[in-house]
């Protein structure tokens, strides 16, 4: 079994580095900080943490005055709220005026579980991309994420990290370097590919060393960035495996899948297919059974790479 | 009911605070020479110039704000040529106060105000609304010189606002923050938990302004959706509380002299004004609150603006 770690403990530990080297960096949180894990940054610097209490659009508001001020601002809170409850707010305060606040969410997609669909944030990543200028980052395990928080305190910009509740394998070692808007790919393979982000790309790479027993060799790629997108990777994989699966713990629409098919159709047209939450909500139950129920799973991945690549070349 | 023992301060009960603030203002001004502040008189003629401009400008971008922006002028005169410590050959200098227009409909208003201070050509004013303009229908703080924030959803200008207060703190600046609402932006629920929170940190450097017109687009204010008791509700939520003739410039002046005297809590101040102030035929009209004046209504208004 591989080591286990949640990415938003590496959140948590990375602010406190960051706090000690910068002292510009200020956080704010809504009353959910043993959640998000800031409670560390809160416990070090005090007086450069905030907590808005349950009132996340004013959070927002708040971030951004900070950050005209010349502070780097975190914001946190669950995906669900730092997404939807505070789309206006993020739209006029930070992403029109390119402010440097970074919002680093705990809590993102169905694996939250048991507390249902008004925790589940399985639009976020759609509300985000959709804001002209923001960066937009999926980390796929604890060292990601503590990278993509480094990455985002040091690019001034408006950022979104979305982070997710369970602890999760750790795929990635010490020597990786995350790079904004730059993909990895995890695994060699030449039949197919599959581009995922977050908590998926461990399952992809279970999925691809079942496809190998079979003798299919599956390219891994793990998207952390979605927006900006690394469109090179895409239009390589495309015209090197002639298939793509884009796979993520989100709405089928405006998310990674939406955004590599419009890469592939604009580029190299080739088939695709799209592992996805369904259009809809989903209710309480174990993280493992919610992404079941969606085929988010190595199985699931296996699956669908095999009924794709029946389709290259028709 | 705790809060009842304090005073709604009202009108003309501080009328020696002005003549203080005014000689802590002049030498606070440090780095650079600034704009003396005008006196009362000046400020009146002042306040006029802002007006003939706001007519002038949605007259000839045949739409925007007028009612709205001619009910704050006196407020926004008596902060820029009077009240603010500011720089307009320098918009960004740190140790500058900050006005934040958080009912970004009346952009009309704040660019009168600043081209008159300077910030840039008064005959830019006259592009407004039109494409590329730096006079954009609504406030966008990345392009215009003096304007601190993108506005015009409302409700989002104290949280703004806040978050440059605690900045200040953090820095161990002696900026203040004015935020400029309206009274029809108080229906939104994002301006309570902003009120909440500035008294939570005990933030004294920050002014929220309401300019109490009393009308918004569908009606009067208390027909549409009462906020009424207004003051009430801004003590109750701890901020020491002022209610002003938002017309009369020496109570604004006294107001925000008295409001830098206040420690460990935000102040208020509910500024009573009229909606199309200064134009016969538009005060008190609703329909001048999103229209522009026609040719002949704005050569009518000018002539009463003389």
């Amino acid at each position: 079994m591989a080591l286990e770690m949640s990415a938003r403990e590496a959140y948590g530990n990375t602010l406190v580095e960051l706090g000690k080297e910068n002292k510009n960096i200020v956080v704010l949180d809504a009353d959910l900080s043993r959640s998000t894990m800031t409670r560390f940054f809160a416990r070090e610097f005090p007086e450069r943490f905030f907590d808005c209490g349950i009132a996340e659009q004013n959070m927002m508001g708040i971030a951004a005055g900070l950050a005209a001020s010349g502070k780097t601002v975190f914001a946190s809170t669950f995906a669900v709220f730092a997404s939807s409850r505070c789309y206006d707010q993020v739209r006029m305060c930070i992403a029109q005026p390119r402010q440097n606040v970074k919002i680093v969410a705990s809590h993102g997609g169905i694996s939250v579980g048991e507390d249902g669909f008004s925790h589940q944030s399985i639009e976020d990543l759609a509300l985000f991309c959709s804001f002209p200028g923001f960066t937009v980052i999926v980390p796929a395990d604890a060292i990601e994420a503590a990278q993509a928080v480094r990455a985002a305190a040091s690019t001034y910009g408006p950022f979104y990290v979305r982070l997710s509740r369970p602890k999760t394998p750790v795929i990635l070692d010490d020597k990786y370097r995350f790079a904004v808007g730059r993909a990895v790919t995890m695994r060699g393979g030449w039949d197919a590919t599959v581009i995922a982000c977050g908590l998926m790309v461990a399952k992809a790479l279970q999925a691809a060393d079942a496809l190998a027993r079979e003798g299919i060799e599956c390219r891994v790629v793990n998207m952390p960035t979605l927006k900006p997108l690394d469109e090179d990777a895409i239009v390589k994989a495309a015209e090197e495996t002639g298939a793509i699966l884009a796979v993520e713990e989100h709405l089928q629409h405006g998310g990674l899948g939406s955004r590599v098919s419009q890469v592939v159709a604009k580029h190299h047209p080739v088939p695709m297919s799209f592992l996805a939450i369904k259009d809809c909500y989903s209710p309480s139950g174990k993280p493992e059974e919610l992404l079941q129920r969606h085929g988010l799973t190595a199985e699931g991945i296996a699956e669908e790479v095999r009924s794709l690549i029946s389709r290259k070349g028709q | 009911m705790h809060f009842r023992k304090q005073r709604v301060n009202k009108k003309s009960s501080y009328p020696s605070a002005s003549a203080k603030s005014l000689s802590a203002e002049a030498t606070s001004s440090k780095e650079v020479a600034l704009a003396l502040p005008l006196s009362i008189e000046e400020m009146e003629r002042k306040a006029k110039t802002l007006r003939r401009h706001i007519i002038a400008m949605t007259a000839k971008a045949g739409s925007g704000h007028p009612g709205g922006s001619l009910s704050a002028a006196e407020i926004v005169t008596a902060l820029f040529f009077n009240h603010l410590r500011h720089n307009p050959s320098n918009p960004r200098w740190p140790d500058r106060d900050r006005f934040v227009l958080s009912k970004g409909h009346a952009a009309p208003l704040l660019y009168a105000a600043l081209a008159e201070a300077g910030y840039f050509p008064v005959e830019e004013l006259l592009t407004l609304r039109q494409l590329d303009s730096r006079m954009q229908g609504h406030t966008d703080m990345t392009i215009t010189p003096g304007v601190e924030m993108s506005a015009g959803a409302l409700g989002q200008g104290l949280s703004f606002g806040i978050g440059i207060a605690l900045a200040a703190r953090l820095d161990r600046r002696d900026y203040r923050v004015y935020v400029l609402l309206g009274d029809g932006e108080c229906d939104e629920g994002q301006v309570w938990e902003a009120a909440m929170a500035a008294a939570h940190f005990k933030v004294d450097n920050i002014v929220a302004i309401v300019d109490r017109n009393r009308q918004q687009i569908d009606g009067w204010t208390y027909e549409v959706m009462d906020t009424e008791p207004l003051a009430e509700k801004w003590l109750s939520f701890r901020w020491h509380t002022i209610e002003v003739n938002g017309h009369d410039l020496s109570q604004i002046i006294a107001a925000l002299g008295e409001a830098k005297l206040v420690k460990g809590k935000p102040t208020a101040s509910i500024a009573h004004t009229t909606k199309g102030k200064g134009v016969s035929f538009m005060e008190n009209n609703l329909d001048f609150h999103g229209r522009a004046p026609t040719p002949e209504d704005a050569e009518r208004a000018l002539k009463e603006l003389e």
